[in-house]
């Protein structure tokens, strides 16, 4: 079947050329039935794009090793869970993931369009069969997935330890489909540029697409933040990591594009400021993609080096020059159709917020690419760490939570300073009571910026229950529904405005989790034997034994050995929970290590514990020292190294069973993190907000209020128009 | 082989579905019908603006003052929009 997975690879390399070319011919001869079959190309790229996936998932299911991406990135032991996920773990088959959700997204996208945007959405198909066209290029050319192995050995080498965990098997394709779905909106604003249409057409068609991309691509990045707090075993959730910094880089551009697209929908204003934008964060997806596998920067999260880097640094060149070229010849037909009224006015708020995220985007894009400038500079690699990010990020995230907090209350195109006193008034009044009951009550006065967006967090909260609740009464007043009614009705006919004051409301609660945790954490390194104890963040913990299991592993990754501790936690009250942090040992192929050495000389993971909690969390991680072990494996080497498989198990067995009745002193990590779980909870209620914002079709009665509402002031606006 | 015999199979049906519109001609209906989708969908938007401005000024976001000047504008708009669907009916009735 590999041979049929190629074929889809390279009849969809030609089927998304052929898309290109009708589609720029169809627009130019004005041909129809051409663009027509463009789109349907389009259509059929999805298509092929399937049967490849489908093709090669059958051969991970099936463990089938003569592919050479099966027998390096899966084993006959691998859960089947990890096996439907192993494709993404490698770079083949991320290409064809991206591949694929490209295809899929332009293919309903050109549905959607098929009667509208008729001058623009041929010139955007052509953009993404282009884009299309140059991962199948890659794949057909130099990274093909479905590449095959003259001698399939018996046994995989199995999927890379780290990734076996639920959220990083979730979180490249929340990631990719981020990636991907700005692609759309970038597609269309270059269809929008060529063909001089650059009102909000365009806009009004992929916004949703946009939307959708930030929501997935901000899931991805959560999702990733979860892995690394509870799989990578230092303990935090973000560490300015370059992949890290790669994909929020893309999202917040996307942030600043959402806002900014509005002013120009309302008041045909930012036309430049928004190609400029989308652009950026389509080459910043790019260079996403390329960061994760290219080697070129050091991470924890890059699992190999790329043999494409140069095809993709080409590849986005093009992009940059071709898009900066077609704006730069399009500067006349993108002036703004209004001028700002006021300073005190949303599309001014909008402004400013856009300069802080892309000010944000900029910092940590110099932070991330700094060993390369400074190797190119000095030629010697020098690397800002998370101090220095954290220098820089946090006042301009103090800022960018006040423009969340101030943009709400203020109308369009003016409002009086008064009016704004007026809105700010009960915010601000609940800010100080915080601010009181945090000084009265808390000891964050000895970190005055964690307390100042502490406050800034209220405040914002404050704006938000604020709007909520005078939205609620403004429609008790029309409708005489009850609060519950009248609040529902308000979200319903206004999903977009509320819905983007409830991501507000998360991401503030996601600062006050990264507030609370950075600034209060609490973190001890120990290495101590059974019976005795340390202290972390007030929580006295013991030692009380250490375990070893085989084949048991709580996680259900298909660790063979499992070896960790059973800790018990005492808080100031007297109240006690146990703890039983591990570490998973994965056997090596590698012969040199012996027969019964190569489970215990693997890849080994931490499977940490968490206590979670909404003040705080109480993470652990131990690091138990086999070194005690050494003597024992040698000697099993020796004797049963040319054993049968089931004598090797009763050897390890006895191995394993030996560390646990006498074990070493083992090295414990402990970090008290107050507030953390409030990122996660935040990140939900983004994501709550951007679904409620994105929701697709008003449920029937209000589509028929919406069309009761609209014939009424359409025969107000015909009257007044006769 | 295989690979051969799936790519010819693959770009025949590839080829039947993208061929057809040529050989039918489709695709080429009135040019006015994507007109109108869009026209339609700028009327939606600028319905929703008049609302908004109608939530904000009964939320106290706006004066009455700076209300009546926004919704003047808007409904200006509104009826260029709808003035300019008018037209297409007249040229397409019907539809």
């Amino acid at each position: 079947m590999a041979g049929v997975g190629s074929a889809c690879l390279f009849a969809g390399l030609l089927t998304a050329l052929y898309a290109a070319a009708a589609s720029l011919y169809g627009a130019r001869s004005g041909r129809r039935e051409v663009v027509v079959s463009g789109r349907r190309a389009i259509y059929c790229l999805a298509g092929l794009m399937v049967g490849a996936t489908a093709v090669l998932q059958s051969a991970f299911l099936r463990s089938d090793f003569s592919y050479a991406l099966v027998a390096e990135g899966s084993s006959t032991d691998t859960p089947t869970f990890y096996k439907a996920t192993a494709m993404w773990a490698t770079q083949d088959g991320s290409l064809l993931l991206w591949a694929l959700l490209l295809s899929v997204f332009s293919s309903t996208v050109l549905f959607l369009t098929r009667r509208s945007l008729r001058e623009i959405a041929p010139y955007a198909t052509a953009v993404l069969a282009v884009v299309a066209g140059f991962f199948l290029l890659l794949m057909v050319g130099w990274e093909n997935p479905f590449g095959t192995l003259a001698s399939p050995p018996a046994e995989g080498s199995g999927l890379n330890p780290l990734l076996r965990h639920p959220a990083m098997m979730i979180h490249p394709p929340m990631l990719y489909t981020g990636y991907v779905g700005f692609a759309i909106p970038f597609a269309f604003a270059v269809g929008a540029l060529i063909t001089r249409n650059t009102g909000a057409d365009w806009i009004r068609a992929t916004r949703k697409f946009a939307l959708v991309a930030w929501t997935f691509l901000g899931t991805g990045i959560m999702l990733g933040a979860l892995w690394s707090y509870t799989e990578l075993g230092w303990g935090g959730y973000w560490a300015w990591d370059p992949v890290e910094n790669a994909s929020l880089m893309p999202w917040l551009f996307g942030t600043a594009f959402l806002h900014s697209i509005m002013v120009q929908e309302k008041r045909g204003m930012l036309k430049v400021w928004n190609v400029f934008l989308i652009i950026g964060t389509f080459v910043l997806a790019l260079l996403g993609t390329f960061l994760v596998r290219s080697g070129i920067l050091d991470s924890i999260h890059a699992f190999g080096a790329s043999t494409i880097g140069v095809q993709f640094l080409v590849f986005i060149a093009l992009v940059i020059v071709g898009s900066t070229a077609l704006v730069i010849s399009r500067l006349p037909h993108l002036r703004s159709e209004a001028r700002l009224d006021s300073l005190l006015s949303r599309e001014a708020f909008f402004l400013l917020n856009n300069l802080v995220l892309v000010g944000l985007c900029l910092v940590i894009f110099w932070g991330t690419f700094f060993p390369l400038i400074s190797e190119a500079i000095t030629g010697t690699e020098a690397s800002v760490g998370p101090p220095w990010f954290n220098r820089l990020t946090t006042p301009l995230a103090l800022v960018l939570a006040l423009l969340m907090g101030i943009g709400p209350v203020v109308a369009w195109r003016r409002i009086t300073p008064a009016g704004l006193r007026r809105a700010l008034m009960w915010p601000v009044l609940a800010t100080a009571l915080v601010l009181v009951a945090l000084l009265a009550l808390t000891s964050s006065a000895e970190r005055p910026l964690a307390q100042l967006m502490f406050c800034l967090v209220a405040f914002v909260l404050a704006v938000v229950v604020q709007e909520f609740w005078r939205g609620a009464a403004a429609r008790r007043t029309i409708s005489g529904d009850p609060w519950p009614r009248a609040l529902s009705r308000l979200v319903a006919r206004n999903r977009r405005r509320y819905g983007g004051y409830l991501a507000h409301a998360g991401l503030v609660v996601l600062f006050l989790g990264v507030a609370g945790s950075s600034a209060f954490l609490d973190q001890r390194d120990v290495r101590i034997s059974p019976g005795e104890r340390f202290t972390s963040g007030g929580y006295s913990i013991t030692y009380l034994r250490p375990t070893a299991t085989l084949g048991a592993d709580r996680a259900g990754t298909g660790a063979p050995i499992t070896l960790g501790a059973v800790l018990r936690a005492r808080d100031k009250n007297g109240k006690t929970f146990l703890l039983r942090p591990s570490r998973n040992f994965y056997p090596t192929q590698d012969g040199s290590k012996g027969a019964i050495g190569r489970f215990f000389e693997g890849e080994a993971t931490s499977e940490v514990d968490v206590r979670w909690g909404l003040r705080r969390d109480v993470w652990t991680a131990v690091r138990p020292d086999i070194s005690a072990l050494d003597g024992p494996i040698r000697e099993a080497n020796a004797k049963f190294g040319d054993a049968s498989g089931d004598v090797q198990a009763v050897v390890i067995a006895a191995i394993v069973e030996r560390y646990r009745r006498h074990a070493p002193p083992a090295t414990f990590r402990a970090i008290v993190s107050p507030l953390v779980s409030w990122i996660w909870i935040g990140a939900g209620i983004v994501v709550l907000g951007a679904l409620i914002a994105a929701w697709p079709s008003p449920e029937a009665r209000l589509r028929r209020a919406r069309s009761l509402y609209a014939a009424r002031l359409g025969r107000d606006l015909r009257a007044e128009a006769s | 082989m295989e690979y051969a015999a799936a790519l010819i199979v693959l770009l025949c049906l590839v080829a039947f579905v993208v061929v057809w519109p040529l050989l039918r001609g489709e695709g080429s209906p009135a040019p006015d019908e994507g007109a109108r989708e869009e026209l339609e969908a700028a009327k939606e938007a600028k319905y929703r603006e008049i609302r908004d401005a109608e939530l904000d000024l009964q939320m106290g976001k706006l004066s009455s003052t700076d209300h009546r000047a926004i919704d003047r504008e808007l409904r200006g708009e509104a009826i260029e929009i709808l003035q300019r669907l008018d037209e297409l009916e007249r040229v397409t009735p019907g539809r």
